[in-house]
């Protein structure tokens, strides 16, 4: 069923009681010629431009739980592209590109919303280093505006600009980057790939890799033996874990990042906003709760939950630029498992394995990255070459010394 | 988390920092032949488990000694603690003992606890 004003109003009328399942439920076929493991943003994507744009058919998505339980319903919903290095903002900045189209492209509503990101600045030296990010930013096609004071005033009224430690003198804004609806990203690219022969196949533990030779022929499952021509894996937090199944050590740590949401408030903030001295950032959703979030707990962890000291930390990141938010009261907050890189950048690339792919390594910033993972892991799939936004996300850039080390903070996976 | 610090008792895992995994604690020979291979693999490689992990906490608002914790990453319960010192001088002594017959080899493993030492103080 294809979702318009007119299938919406047709339902209405008729008590909603033709709506059909999003997607089917089948049973794994023995062979394909393609078997994504992950069902999160990435896996889902990627099965879906493999099979929209490379015309690939005979698509598995494999998922140990169920579609939208990992981290793609877990994050803080943000969508920007305001990268500085060369390896990275091209891509990102695809990305953003394909956010723009995605609800046409997917038909189905993403909720969008280009409402902009600022990064505040505090000292001069703060704001030499925006101006530089804003040009690359530029260079690479995308939008930045470096603002002002003055200008940021007009914006954004209620922020502590006399702040005796961390004055606020400015901001970094691009105004196309925004918010989406993170759980309806993965239900609609779930549904548009259902709906051109990809199998979604839920609650499917890939229990083992089969590898003779040095290759890759399939995967052991809890639904049993599935073989297929090609495999990537995009597990994100679990990477390590299904990896070392294929005998493989990885540049990868898992560390939990948690996120936090307010009672529902009226309209008050903007867009998203961040805070330059220390790790904040905060958006509105459109049910009216401030979500938000800060550094990660810094310990290996796959708990999905985190400890109080982030907990305090990144309160006061919020108290430190805007303190109406400190009369609101905290509804929930929860913990998502980040695949850690050793230099704050993903992997997009083959394995030492032939026919085993990996997709990974996207620290706490894979939401936005949706669109853009997901075309470049199916270009790889496909084409067996990176895309060429992705040319730099190499599994072998650690042994080659070719960091993408956005942060400056060498191989420490807490500090990126 | 709790920490059960061997000389402080249990301490607050907030007057910590950690590190990483403890195997960063071998640091490998850098005059060996495959140094390469060895240094990628320490710097970058990780086993990243599910369960128990050994790690190296520093306790930088406390006595900056530094400590290896057993701690599962699935509850982030702390099961062991114990001084990274005693650790790595427990290992230097097992090899030394291992090495021992050859002369040369037991000199180089003297002078390297002499190293470890210095950089203990």
């Amino acid at each position: 069923m294809r979702y318009s004003i007119w299938s919406l109003i047709n339902q209405a009328l008729t008590g909603n009681r033709n709506w059909t399942p999003v997607w089917r439920e089948p049973e794994p076929k023995s062979h394909y010629d393609i078997v994504i493991v992950g069902g999160g943003g990435h896996g889902l994507a990627t099965a879906f431009y493999l099979a929209s744009r490379y015309g690939m058919k005979n698509i598995a998505v494999l998922e140990k739980g169920w579609i939208g339980s990992g981290n793609i319903g877990r994050n803080t919903t943000i969508v920007r592209s305001n990268y500085l290095l060369d390896g990275n903002e091209p891509f990102y900045e695809q990305s953003l590109q394909l956010w723009e189209g995605l609800e046409q492209d997917i038909n189905y509503n993403a909720m969008m919303s280009q409402r902009g990101i600022i990064n505040l600045y505090h000292s001069d030296a703060q704001r030499d280093s925006y101006v530089r990010r804003g040009n690359a930013m530029r260079l690479h096609g995308a939008d930045a505006e470096l603002l002002n004071q003055d200008q940021l005033r007009s914006l954004c009224p209620f922020l502590d600009y006399e702040n005796a430690r961390f004055p606020i003198m400015g901001g970094l804004l691009q105004k196309r980057a925004g918010t989406a609806r993170h759980d309806a990203v993965a239900w609609g690219y779930a549904r548009a790939a259902d709906q051109r022969g990809v199998d979604i196949i839920q609650n499917c533990d890939v229990t083992d890799f089969l590898i003779k030779d040095g290759v890759c022929t399939g995967v052991e499952t809890s639904k049993g033996t599935i073989r297929a021509g090609k495999i990537g894996v995009a597990v994100a937090g679990s990477t390590s874990r299904v990896m070392a199944k294929a005998g493989l050590r990885l540049p990868i740590e898992s560390h939990v990042l948690q996120a936090f949401v307010t009672e529902g408030l009226k309209p008050v903030i903007p867009g998203v906003i961040t805070f330059g001295a220390g790790h904040f950032y905060i958006s509105q959703s459109d049910k009216g709760g401030l979500v938000f979030g800060g550094d990660i707990d810094g310990y290996n962890s796959y708990a999905q939950r985190g400890n109080l000291p982030v907990f305090e930390d990144v309160c006061e990141g919020g108290m430190a630029i805007m303190p109406m938010i400190g009369r609101a009261r905290m509804l929930r907050n929860w913990g998502g498992i980040m695949d850690m890189s050793m230099d704050g950048s993903p992997i997009i690339d083959k394995t030492p394995i032939d026919q085993l792919y990996l997709n990974a390594g996207w620290c706490y910033g894979g939401f936005k990255a949706t669109p853009a993972s997901g075309l470049c892991f199916a270009h790889l799939l496909a084409r067996d070459e990176p895309h060429k936004v992705a040319s730099k996300l190499r599994l072998d850039r650690f042994r080659r010394g070719a960091m993408l080390d956005e942060r400056g903070a060498g191989a420490q996976p807490n500090l990126h | 988390m709790i920490i059960n610090h061997p000389h402080l008792g249990p301490r607050d895992a907030s007057e910590f920092t950690i590190l990483g995994d403890a195997s960063l604690i071998n640091r490998p020979d850098w005059q060996a032949r495959d140094a390469d291979d060895a240094f990628y693999n320490y710097q970058y490689l990780r086993d990243n488990p599910a369960g128990l992990h050994r790690e190296l906490w520093f306790h930088e608002q406390g006595d900056r000694s530094w400590l290896v914790v057993t701690r599962d990453t699935v509850t982030h319960a702390v099961i062991a603690v114990a001084l990274a010192s005693d650790i790595a001088k427990a290992a230097k002594a097992k090899t030394a003992q291992k090495t021992a017959p050859k002369k040369v080899a037991a000199k180089k493993t003297a002078a390297k606890k002499a190293v470890i030492k210095r950089n203990a103080t």
